[in-house]
């Protein structure tokens, strides 16, 4: 194996905000949306106006970093146009690349602006070379998300098999379904994270005290229970705890954040580009504190340093935290 | 209202059954169910498929001497590269229509290919529909999830293309797919050496809420609303929108009842609150919904009608 690869730190910025203080603290990249349902993190009092994205383009490329757009929900019928006129602002603003997930958008970007650097979204859940290299062949895309699926030998061998680069997470929360085709937030509350960029929307969220206990509650649906005292989870819908059977739990997930800090040099090795933080929603400290210590852990990587360990694990919010599917044993 | 000239696809069946239970399944479609199409192939987990394989040509057999076009499904989620290898093989059988059920299939379609488009696909615009066709596909399932307002627009596209446009109309909804086994983890279990405990579960294993209340049902890698969709009571307003298709998902029970119910009621030969009350008392134990098209969400109770 050669020298230790030079992997891109690509860091989410839910706010003008967050994508300075990203920027200032080492990001190769920043990602982040418009205030609309264009992207797959639309929450009230996030992301990007028209105005605060073209001024954050230039900031960040004053000191050198890379803004991608995440335009990544799917058009709905009716309104394409939004989505359309979306892929124009980035590519009048300079954006480096868009991050799209929907195959009509994906068409409509490639054939009116050929120049325009297409990534696609862990929303396309395209876990496989096959699926990736359609993709490529049909429009031109130049990187791919990974989906959250595989094991570090799997994204090594579709490394091995497709032309594009590819860009996996490394921290932050877990989706454990497949990414773009979940309707689960959309069975219970009528919102889903692919029409609407929302997902378990806290406007169908309650907090009921009931019998001792505190209920944490989607659309009704019961998704937690503690004590009355403690504090209650947000009933994000797949980590909540359900009786399937004789088992009764986290019946889709634990309540597990992904760290894969230690994987960095196997990732590397699998022929991985860039390294994803997940956390858009977050603060800009929390922010400002991941992106450091990771920008720490890949310029030690770079150099051929031991990777020192982080001050990650206050971060997490006293999760536990996991390799995700990186290992096997995931499944 | 004149009658309404739906087709009715047999979609792929979702859970593990016995291979007898599937053959006997299937030689009562080919039989007795009113249906036009039926789609054929494991959907959910490529573990299962061994099991039945071998029922599998007798099957398409007996369905085609029945009138039914027989469609091959794919595949919900592809990673495995015998998955791949099995998801390119459908392909070189030129006989009979592939229903794409995960993108990675677009990656051998030629000019030349036969293939619709699965309700797991994210159709959600008319300009992804239009890129789709143009690729040469000949029908869509919509994906449960849109609303009355998308498949209005979706149909109409598909119309302004002579391609069919189906919807799901009965059966549990699949509302995800997961690289993670929940049934084999359900029961303690991993992926690998999950035991088939999703064989004791032929309808899903019913996931409930902390209260005791009836929410989700796990199968295997996928996860599926636990109430049934049912659209037997807004058939006027899904042909007024221009929809082509009703999609008929295999469960437990008489199912050819299922079947003749819609088709009845579209034929106006029973009314449609007739045809509800025949498929409760089927079924009393089932509980119905079409909030996805009609409600405020996936889960709301059926609207009336």
């Amino acid at each position: 194996m050669t020298a230790a690869r030079k992997l891109e730190l690509v860091c989410p910025a839910g706010t003008p905000a967050a994508l300075h203080a990203a920027v200032e603290a080492g990001a190769h990249a920043v990602y982040c949306g418009f205030n609309d349902e264009t992207n797959a993190r639309n929450f009230p009092g996030l992301n990007f106006s028209r105005e605060e994205m073209a001024e954050a383009i230039e900031f960040a490329h004053g000191r050198g970093a890379k803004v991608l757009v995440a335009l990544n929900t799917f058009s709905r019928a009716g309104a394409f146009a939004q989505w359309s006129a979306a892929v124009d602002d980035c590519a009048r603003f300079g954006a480096d690349a868009v991050i799209l997930a929907d195959l009509g958008l994906l068409e409509d970007a490639s054939r009116r602006h050929p120049r325009l650097r297409l990534h696609l979204s862990v929303q396309a859940a395209a876990a496989n070379a096959d699926a990736i290299n359609f993709y490529v062949r049909s429009f031109g895309v130049k990187r791919v998300v990974l989906p959250r699926v595989l094991t570090v030998q799997e994204i090594a061998a579709i490394n091995r098999e497709i032309e594009a680069e590819t860009e996996v997470f490394i921290f932050g929360g877990l989706c454990v379904m497949a990414e773009g085709r979940c309707s689960l937030s959309s069975y219970a509350a009528g919102k889903s994270p692919n029409m609407n960029g929302a997902c378990s929307p806290a406007s169908h969220v309650e907090y009921r005290e009931e019998g001792g206990a505190l209920v944490s509650r989607l659309g009704g649906f019961a998704i937690h229970r503690v004590a009355a005292g403690q504090p209650a989870p947000y009933p994000t819908l797949c980590k909540g705890v359900f009786e399937a059977g004789d088992y009764q739990g986290h019946v889709f997930e634990d309540p597990v954040s992904l760290d894969a800090a230690a994987l960095i040099p196997q990732l590397a090795e699998a022929g991985v580009t860039a390294l994803k933080i997940e956390g858009r929603q977050r603060s800009r400290a929390y922010t400002k504190a991941v992106v450091r210590n990771f920008r720490r852990a890949l310029d030690d990587y770079a150099a051929g340093r031991p990777i020192a360990a982080g001050e990650l694990r206050a971060l997490t919010e006293g999760q536990q935290t996991t390799s995700g599917a990186y290992r096997k044993t995931w499944r | 209202m004149a009658a309404k000239t739906f087709i009715l696809t047999l979609g792929p069946l979702q859970f593990n059954w016995p291979a007898q239970k599937i053959a006997d399944f299937y030689a009562a479609i080919a039989d007795e169910a009113p249906v036009d199409r039926v789609v054929i192939g494991e959907l959910v987990c490529s573990k299962r498929a061994p099991f039945y394989a071998d029922r599998i040509p007798a099957a398409v057999e007996r369905l085609e001497r029945g009138g039914k076009q027989v469609v091959l499904g794919s595949l919900a989620l592809v990673t495995l590269e015998r998955e791949r290898r099995a998801s390119r093989e459908l392909f070189e059988q030129t006989e009979h229509e592939v229903e794409i059920n995960d993108l990675t299939l677009m990656n051998w379609v030629r000019d030349e290919t036969l293939f619709s488009i699965g309700p797991l696909v994210n159709v959600y615009n008319e300009v992804t529909l239009a890129f789709l066709a143009g690729r040469g596909a000949r029908r869509f399932c919509l994906p449960p999830e849109l609303p009355i307002a998308s498949v209005d627009a979706l149909a109409k596209a598909g119309q302004d293309r002579r391609l069919g446009v189906e919807v799901w109309a009965y059966g549990r909804i699949p509302l995800a797919v997961s690289g993670r086994c929940y049934h084999a983890r359900a029961h303690g279990l991993s992926k690998d050496s999950c035991q088939f405990v999703c064989e004791k579960d032929p309808d899903g294993l019913p996931t409930r809420t902390l209260d005791g209340e009836d929410f989700l049902a796990i199968n295997g890698i996928q996860t599926l609303s636990h109430k049934y969709a049912n659209l037997i009571g807004r058939l006027d307003r899904l042909a007024e929108a221009g929809v082509t298709g009703l999609r008929l998902s295999p469960h437990t029970g008489d199912f050819v009842a299922v079947t003749k119910v819609f088709s009845d009621v579209s034929a106006n030969r029973i009314s449609a609150r007739e045809g509800l009350a025949l498929l409760r008392k089927a079924n009393p134990e089932r509980a119905f919904t079409d909030g996805f098209l009609f409600g405020d969400c996936g889960a709301a109770s059926l609207s009336p009608f």
